[in-house]
Parts: structure tokens; sequence; C-alpha cells
């Protein structure tokens, strides 16, 4: 077959998720826009049972066995269920596009892994030993699993990718099938990101390192980006996956287009394993590089869906990085910390964040902040807080910041169609 | 206590359920896993370790390949409880 010119025009016509706001991607937007919390208190005994210090998650809103058959709850970690179904609902929301599957990606991505998965397997092992062990494990802990499912479910033959940065992974698998389609190895991309990793260990493991916030006795004003009080992440599940389209191929099939993905930027820190470089040289330059390749300034950037996880450091680094590209343009943005509401769905965040940013530009709405009830008076940006603002009309520019342990910074510009 | 085939039978059924969503009736002597029943190996292998379980049996992997149909599964688990 003939390969079709590269486009530069990539839009966004399907948008899918299933999160702690809600089993699809316009009850997450209505719950997003309506200030609400998806955290909430774990009912189980894992603090009595492993003293856990942290008793309260962002869990997932509804449960994926009421959207899967049992033999895929069965053959599929979590990670993957949450993955396939915000891969099915953005495919139908796209119109379910016929397109050869040699033109077809899927780039799915997750911090983690299928680390249910792969605690079951062990504790199988060492309670009853190798014969009991189910025969499906590997396919079911491989990381790259809910890419390879979702190629399945689509036939999608131009590649299956699964690009792995902790907690930028959904954003730089947006932004690779961003770069598919514009060097011509696709026309159609299903892509994103998604997390499973509510379980004891990765919990006590994230506790461990000091970045979780510990306000149990108040679970859903725990994730408070950007206020005083805050004392860090609350961890969140779920996935969110878009549909990105050549716009040649949107406009030839009369598909619905949300927003245009308008450029990737992407950077590392080598500065720390965990912590942000303080000097924010990185997301500066990942920001820059967005923004640049976009063919946009900061001066058009009305919008930034911050990464801002809640915790004391990286909010902050955050805004300095923005005020430092920006200088006194970024006056004119109004930042949400979406994560205030979902709580932070690691290897799913940057794609939900982009999800959010999406239905920004397409409404015209920045959704809120919850919980700032005391803004730290080191916050160089203006916030979106506790209400949605209404952002411009005419051609506006929005970004979408995700950054991940390791030092790993990904901006997504996105646009108007 | 021994099974009986009837209880192996629909013992063997409900694993088959579970695994690849067909109901419980679809599940007949006379049906071959591969031909009938579409099981691919990994799904095979879960099978026989959810029916070890089950049955308290062992099936090593060489017997696996010679287990045709589903009768042929409960004729060997039938046996090798007695063992």
């Amino acid at each position: 077959m003939t390969a079709a010119p590269a486009s530069r025009d990539v839009v966004v016509t399907g948008l899918g998720a299933t999160t702690p706001l809600g089993g699809d991607a316009p009850s997450t937007w209505q719950a997003a826009l309506a200030g609400e919390s998806g955290a909430r208190t774990l009912e189980n005994d894992w603090a009595e049972t492993y003293g856990l210090p942290v008793t309260f998650a962002a869990t997932i809103k509804v449960d994926p066995a009421e959207r899967l058959s049992r033999p895929e709850t069965k053959r599929m970690d979590p990670s993957t269920q949450y993955a396939m179904i915000a891969a099915r609902e953005a495919w139908q929301d796209a119109g379910a596009p016929e397109v050869d599957g040699e033109r077809l990606g899927a780039v799915v991505s997750s911090g983690i892994g299928g680390i249910w998965t792969t605690l079951d397997g062990w504790d199988t092992l060492k309670e009853r030993g190798a014969r009991r062990m189910l025969p499906m494990t590997v396919p079911m802990l491989m990381p790259n699993s809910p890419a390879a499912y979702v190629s399945l479910e689509f036939g999608a033959k131009a590649g299956a990718h699964a690009l792995v940065s902790a907690c930028a992974s959904g954003a730089e698998a947006i932004g690779y099938g961003l770069d598919m389609i514009r060097t011509g190895r696709a026309d159609v991309v299903v892509c994103g990101g998604t997390e499973a990793t509510i379980h004891p260990m990765p919990i006590a493991a994230f506790a461990a390192s000091r970045t979780l916030s510990l306000r149990n006795d108040d679970p859903q004003r725990a994730s408070r980006p950007y206020d005083v009080d805050r004392d860090g992440f609350v961890i969140g599940e779920g996935a969110a996956v878009v549909v990105l389209e050549s716009a040649e191929h949107a406009a030839a099939r009369g598909a619905r287009v949300y927003a245009r993905l308008a450029g990737v930027g992407l950077s590392a820190d080598a500065y720390h394993i965990t912590s942000p470089d303080p000097e924010g040289t990185g997301q500066v330059s990942a920001m820059r590089r967005a923004l640049e390749d976009a063919d946009v300034t900061s001066r058009d950037v009305v919008h930034v869906n911050a990464h801002a996880t809640s915790t004391k450091v990286g909010d902050l680094t955050e805004t300095a990085s923005i005020r430092t590209l920006m200088g006194g343009e970024a006056d004119h943005v109004r930042l949400s910390a979406t994560k205030s509401m979902t709580g932070h769905l690691l290897g799913g965040a940057g794609a939900l964040e982009t999800l959010f940013t999406v239905k920004a530009v397409s409404e015209r709405l920045a959704p809120p902040t919850i919980n700032v009830e005391n803004p730290d008076p080191e916050l160089q940006v203006p916030l979106v807080r506790a209400t949605p603002e209404k952002l411009p009309d005419g051609d506006v520019v929005a970004v979408n910041n995700s950054f991940g342990f390791g030092g790993h910074n990904v901006a997504l510009v996105v646009t108007n169609a | 206590m021994a099974y009986t085939a009837q209880e192996i039978l629909e013992g063997l059924a409900e694993i088959v359920a579970e695994e690849t969503g067909l109901p419980t009736d679809a599940v007949a002597k006379e049906k071959s896993f591969t031909d009938d029943l579409d099981i691919d190996s990994l799904s095979m292998m879960t099978i026989v370790t959810h029916a070890e379980d089950k049955f308290g049996v062992r099936i090593p992997d060489d017997e696996v390949k010679n287990l045709t149909t589903v009768g042929d599964a409960v004729t060997y688990i039938e046996g090798a409880q007695a063992a």
C-alpha cells in the first residue's frame, strides 16, 4: 500500500475515560466542573493488617466488571481493564472510524504496569507453589499489556507502543501518537494512559517516599494543590484515552473535532531521581519546545492544566517555570490543578489531564481547583479556584504539563479546531 | 470422597464458562476444546490449573495434549482421583 503524506495537523476526535469522578468521559468532565472529589476512605483492613499510614485513595467510580465480560476481567490486569473501557468509549465517541489497520496505531502507557497481577502471582507462588501459577500471568503483568489489548481490539497494526515515564507516561503516549501521525506512520492513533495501583504495596511504597497526603480524617479535602496546607498527593486510579487523527482523515469522513493537538515538548531534568530541578530548567524546556512545535508563542496561552500533585515543592516549581517561560504573559493564564479532584492517576494522569485540556478548549471552560482555602503566597500564576472560569472566544492555546519521577517532562499544546 | 463423572462435567463446565464466557450448557462431553469451544493453549492451561485445584488431581502437561474433548478431560480426572 502507499503511505499517505505526513500531516502536521492532528485533531482529537474521540474521548474516553474511567476515573474516580465517573465511569466515562462526560460524567468525569461534569464532575470536574462541579468541583467534586474522587477521594474516599478505603473499605478494607490494610491499615490494621499492614500498618499503612494512609487509609484513603481516589478509587475508580464504576466497577469495571459492569463494563467488561467475565473472561475479560479474568485475563486482563485492572490497568488493562481500565484502558480497554476508556479506549472503547473513545473509539465509539470518534464514530468508530473506518481505517485500514495498517494506518491505525495504539499507544497506551502505564507508569507502573500490572502490579496487581505481579503481586497476586507472587502470593500464589509463596502460598501454593509454581503449579498453581496461572498461565496468563505474564501477558497480564507486562506493562505493554494495555497497548497490546487496545491494538487487538481495533486491529491497530501500524504499531502498539507503551512509553514509560512514571507520572508523565500518559502524556508521553499522546505525544508519541501525535508523532506517529506527523511522521506518516498512521492516520489514526488510539492513545492514552492507565493505572491501577491501589494495592497496599504501592501505597506503602509511596508513603515510604513521603509523597502521599496523610489527611486520613478528611479524604475529600486532602488533594489541595497550591493550598498552604497541602501535604502530599492522593493516589488515584483509572484511565483516559483519546483518538487522534490527521486533520485530512477526520475531514474526509466528516468527523466531529474537539480540538487540535498542536504540539509536544519533551525534556529530562537529569537532576535527581525523584525531586524536580528547583530551577525548573527541564520544565521550561519542555513547555518552550511544545509551543515552538505548535508554532505559537506564550502570549497565546490562555490555560494551563498543571501537573500540580499537591506536594510542597513540586507545585511551586511548576508555577515558577511557567513564570520563567512566559514572564508577564503568565498573568493571562488560567491555571487549573485537576488532581485536586481526581487524585493522582500516575501513568493515567497525563492522559486524563489532556482530555480535560481538550474539553476546556472545546467548551471554553477552565475546570476548578478545589480545596484551595489559603493560596500559597509563592504561587506565581492566576489559579482557577472553586468554580470553572470562562476562557476567551477566538483562537486559544492551552498547555497540559506532566512530570514524572525520573525527571521526565512532557508538555502538550492544545488549540481550538 | 471422589467426584462422579457428572459432578466433574458440571465443575469443568463452570471453569470453562468462567474462562471463555460460554454458557455452561455449551460445555458438553462431545465438544472439542479447540475446534468447538475455541480455547487456545494458554486458556487450556488455565482451565487445567483450575481443574487440578477444584478436583484435587494432577494433570501432567504431557496428558493435556491428549484431552481433545470435554469428555476426555472428565474421564481423565475421574481416573486420576481414583489413583
